[in-house]
């Protein structure tokens, strides 16, 4: 498979504050590819420069085998959906669409003809003649998407699309935009700091700090396996639970205070050498209750039930952690259950480096 | 958001850059280097070092002139603030009529300088106006002879001019007070604290910013001081009430001693850089500060 | 249970609390004082001589007079000229709507530019147009006055009209900038993604959302411009003297007796149009400054 978007060695910089440093992604043809990360990483930057809307400091863009580092946003065989719509208020929805087009002098039938097919791809057809205060947030960011519809863009990008809507009807347009990507096959490349969407919607995402990217894997990958910590800590909620303490290798174990956790289980990738200080995590799904009666005691201290779902809190060694169980389990505060951990499903990280072992 | 490829930019700006370089910069070049001479009815380079400045300072005349601007600028930037911020607050207050007291105070602020000091003048006329009301009324102790008089005529300036600029002081603390979070009344009321408490120790520090904003306003006003007082006393009576503003016009125009002009002007425009230098760098601090983040 | 109070229920009783007679009473006596000078202007235009000198300056005219309003417009001498303000309005029109035309437009662009165009240095000029503002105008005049001499349209129209586009510039470009600067960022992302180039994105995409602010900064600079006296004084020249100059011109006559009456009414008439420009719309000036025009 070809490479759609290529990203090479960039770097873009504010003042003299380094956004994203010597960046390198590979986008492929078709492919859904999600950046995600906390406020401030760098992902709405890294759109921004492959659209052209920023100047980048250093390194290259590659678009369809086109090296467009240097071209108008227009020459980018891009379209783009933002957060905030960015619909002209002044303008119909009609004229919207087709603004791009009459920019370009495109003959009249021509810019009717792709109207027609986006507006009837987007169910937007009887909104046509209306202006965009007209409209609702959901029809509002179908416009959006039809802007980039209508402009035959070879690459989609989205801008956090989602996030001013409210959640049934993100919900709503996740749904159809996955349909969208199943039906069209453009590659895109969505920002969002939402992690269901980027779980849900994803090839392969791209879990972005500090201008740096953390993890590039499909989202299997990255809920299971984190590479580091951080990646650990962002995905997943209720969020992972986390342990500091150190391993001992005569026994292949975890120990906390006087705690041990045999590791027998898990499979490491590096493994460390006797007394490192290491993070043990567990996701909340991964303990369980036991009905026997080897494992380790524990007093409920709080109970969040969520519907589908029971979050239970446990603490161990004075540290608070989660438990998830079934919606239907009946347990009291200062109940005394028996738990196990899914070694095997753990996440194990040295302190130091805060990378996966 | 920046473009480096950006001609159309580049052309839209040139205007304002020839402005503000021939204009705003070239201009006090001018000035100060012709202030270093002895130019009469024309400009002429006859250089005289700094004794246009040392004249200037012996004059009689300008420190009547410094000590008005000073007085005017203190009472005028102090009335405004007061009293928009009064008017304001007042409107504020979920008032019948709102719209109808909003424009009574700053219909004003629509006025010509000349307009207002032409008012001021027939009704502080001591002959016909507010004081010849009084006395048919029988209130014959009453007094209103600023006009006429030395020590009093600049305070009579100070009350035109507070009586034109508190409309828009208002408007814009109003801008201000309109732009508070509903909540904080909400928690404000829940604890019980007095509306004026939560004016002067909440709501102002809030506003802040709009009240900085009116303060540079007005402050640049204070020295452009000069149709107002024109209209309203000349200058008199004698010479006090005369201006900083009033000084430079008489020599450039009807004295003809361009280089004691200049340096007065100079001597103005070092002034207004020692009052803005302050707030300037705090906004420039705390901007590239933000710009940070 | 037994209470002799009336249980609370319902709507909360009504009441005029003192507090709030007080502050009516306060805003309604502030409201007097405001409106003072504008009704002593119109009752003493409507005065002859003979009551202005013995009457009371806070009453209403015994008989109406209509000697000062013609003479204000037709007659009154400014100087040797006896042709009242009728010349000085057209004057007037004729400085402040070329003006304000251009130097909105400038205003406009120049906030455009700086708020979506940003390059190298923009914001160092901008800086420094921002100071021109605050420079007294005593400090340039002189040397603008021989800029314009050497370019030929010292007292001229076009040489008035240029000053008053050079010192509206600062404030006008300002609020623009700050309007558009509050604008979504995204709008013009998507218009550059969409091919709009400088103009034609500010035409097509820019111009249309610029009303609120566009009203705010006429009639900033239509009351600004039209109220100018010491600008159109000097820059104006002879035959162009604008409406105000006119009127300080037939008041301050050191000859002859003074007219009160003509006086006010010809005061009343330089404040027409931006009087009239505030009532019709101070509504939207209000609400433009309150969605950031001038911002803190």
């Amino acid at each position: 498979m070809n490479n759609s978007v290529e990203v090479k060695k960039l770097s873009f910089n504010y003042g003299k504050v380094e956004i994203l440093k010597n960046l390198d992604l590979d986008i492929k043809d078709g492919e859904f590819m999600v950046l995600l990360g906390p406020s401030g990483c760098g992902k709405t930057t890294l759109l921004n420069c492959i659209a052209g809307l920023l100047d980048l400091d250093d390194g290259q863009i590659i678009i369809e085998g086109d090296n467009v580092t240097w071209k108008e946003p227009k020459d980018r065989h891009i379209g783009m959906v933002f957060q905030s719509y960015a619909l002209y208020p002044s303008m119909s929805v009609e004229k919207n669409l087709s603004f791009g087009l009459r920019m370009s002098n495109t003959p009249k039938n021509i810019i009717s003809e792709k109207i027609d097919k986006a507006s009837e791809l987007l169910q937007i057809k009887e909104l046509l003649h209306r202006k965009p205060s007209q409209l609702s947030g959901g029809q509002r960011q179908r416009v959006a998407i039809g802007r980039a519809l209508v402009r035959d863009a070879k690459v989609f990008l989205f801008d956090e699309p989602l996030s001013n809507l409210d959640a049934k009807l993100r919900a709503e347009l996740r749904y159809e935009i996955k349909k969208l990507h199943r039906d069209l096959g453009n590659t895109m490349i969505y920002v969002t700091h939402d992690q269901i969407e980027a779980m849900t919607l994803a090839d392969r995402i791209a879990v972005m700090k500090n201008g740096l990217i953390q993890q590039l894997d499909s989202p299997k990958e990255i809920y299971n396996k984190p590479s580091n910590l951080f990646v650990a800590d962002f995905i997943g909620s209720p969020s992972m639970n986390f342990f500091t303490g150190k391993f001992i290798s005569s026994s292949n174990s975890f120990s906390l205070n006087n705690a041990l956790i045999n590791l027998n289980n898990y499979e490491f990738d590096n493994k460390p050498s006797d007394q490192n200080d290491i993070i043990f995590g567990i996701r909340p799904e991964d303990i369980s209750v036991s009905d026997s009666q080897d494992g380790m005691e524990f007093k409920i201290e709080l109970i969040e039930p969520m519907g589908a779902d029971t979050l239970i809190w446990l603490s161990f060694e004075n540290i608070p952690f989660s438990v998830r169980l079934e919606g239907s389990s009946e347990y009291k505060l200062g109940d005394v259950i028996i738990i196990n951990f899914d070694i095997k499903r753990a996440s194990i990280f040295d302190q130091k480096s805060e990378l996966r072992l | 958001m920046f473009f480096k490829r950006n001609l159309g930019a580049k052309i839209a700006l040139l205007p304002m850059i020839i402005i503000s370089l021939t204009v705003f910069v070239g201009c006090i070049i001018y000035s100060f280097v012709y202030s270093l001479t002895n130019s009469k009815l024309i400009p002429v380079f006859n250089y005289v070092g700094f004794d246009q400045y040392e004249r200037l300072f012996k004059t009689r005349k300008w420190d009547v002139a410094v000590e008005n601007i000073f007085i005017y600028g203190i009472v005028f930037t102090i009335g405004c603030l007061v009293i928009g911020f009064l008017l304001a607050v007042l409107i504020d207050q979920k008032i019948r009529a709102e719209s109808l007291f909003r424009t009574i105070f700053l219909y004003p602020y629509a006025m010509s300088f000349v307009v207002t000091g032409l008012v001021w003048k027939w009704v502080l006329n001591p002959t016909f106006g507010i004081e010849h009301s009084m006395h048919l009324w029988g209130f014959t102790w009453f007094e209103l002879d600023w006009l006429v008089n030395r020590d009093l005529a600049i305070y009579a300036v100070c009350i035109a001019a507070v009586w034109q600029g508190a409309g828009f002081v208002m408007v814009l603390m109003l801008a201000g007070l309109r732009g508070i979070d509903e909540d904080i009344w909400k928690s404000l009321s829940i604890e019980g604290i007095p509306k004026w408490k939560s004016y002067i120790f909440v709501i102002l520090p809030m506003i802040r910013p709009m009240v900085i904003t009116s303060l540079v306003l007005i402050a640049a006003g204070v020295v452009k001081v000069y149709d107002l007082i024109l209209a309203l006393t000349s200058g008199g009576p004698g010479y006090s009430t005369t201006t900083p503003a009033m000084y430079v016009m008489e020599n450039f125009f009807s004295r003809a001693n361009l280089g004691q002009a200049f340096a007065a002007s100079i001597i103005m425009f070092i002034s207004v850089v020692c009052i803005l230098a302050p707030w300037a760098y705090y906004e420039f601090y705390f901007r590239n500060r933000e710009a940070k983040v | 249970m037994i209470s002799n109070t009336i249980e609370a229920r319902g709507p909360r009783p009504k009441h005029l609390s003192i507090g709030r007679i007080g502050m009516y009473c306060f805003i309604v006596m502030c409201a007097l004082f405001f409106l003072m000078p504008l009704y002593v202007m119109l009752v003493t235009s409507f005065k002859d001589m003979d009551e202005i000198r013995s009457g009371n300056l806070l009453y209403i005219p015994k008989s109406l007079s209509f000697y000062a309003w013609p003479k204000a417009w037709g007659e009154a001498c400014t100087g040797f000229v006896c042709e009242g303000l009728k010349p000085g309005l057209v004057n007037s029109l004729k400085i402040t709507i070329p003006s304000v035309i251009v130097s909105v437009s400038l205003g406009a662009i120049n906030g455009y530019a700086l708020a979506f165009w940003r390059f190298k240095g923009a914001y160092f000029f901008f800086g420094l147009c921002l100071f021109g503002a605050f420079i007294p105008y005593q400090v340039m005049v002189y040397p603008l006055l021989k800029i314009e001499s050497a370019l030929g349209i010292y007292s001229s129209l076009p040489g008035i009209i240029l000053v008053h586009t050079i010192f509206g510039m600062p404030i006008l470009t300002l609020i623009f900038r700050n309007f558009y600067a509050s604008l979504p960022i995204d709008l013009f992302k998507a218009a550059r993604i969409d091919g709009g180039n400088f103009l034609k994105i500010f035409f097509y995409v820019i111009i249309p959302m610029s009303t609120p602010i566009t009203i705010v900064a006429v009639i900033l600079q239509v009351t600004g411009i039209w109220n100018d006296f010491l600008l159109g004084l000097i820059f104006a020249g002879r035959d162009n003297q604008p409406m105000t100059v006119q009127l300080n011109n037939i008041v301050q006559v050191d000859y002859g007796v003074a007219e009160y009456n003509v006086d006010m009414a010809a005061t009343i008439l330089t404040s027409m149009i931006p009087l009239a420009v505030y009532f019709v719309s101070g509504r939207w000036f209000v609400r433009g400054i309150a969605a950031g025009a001038i911002k803190g």
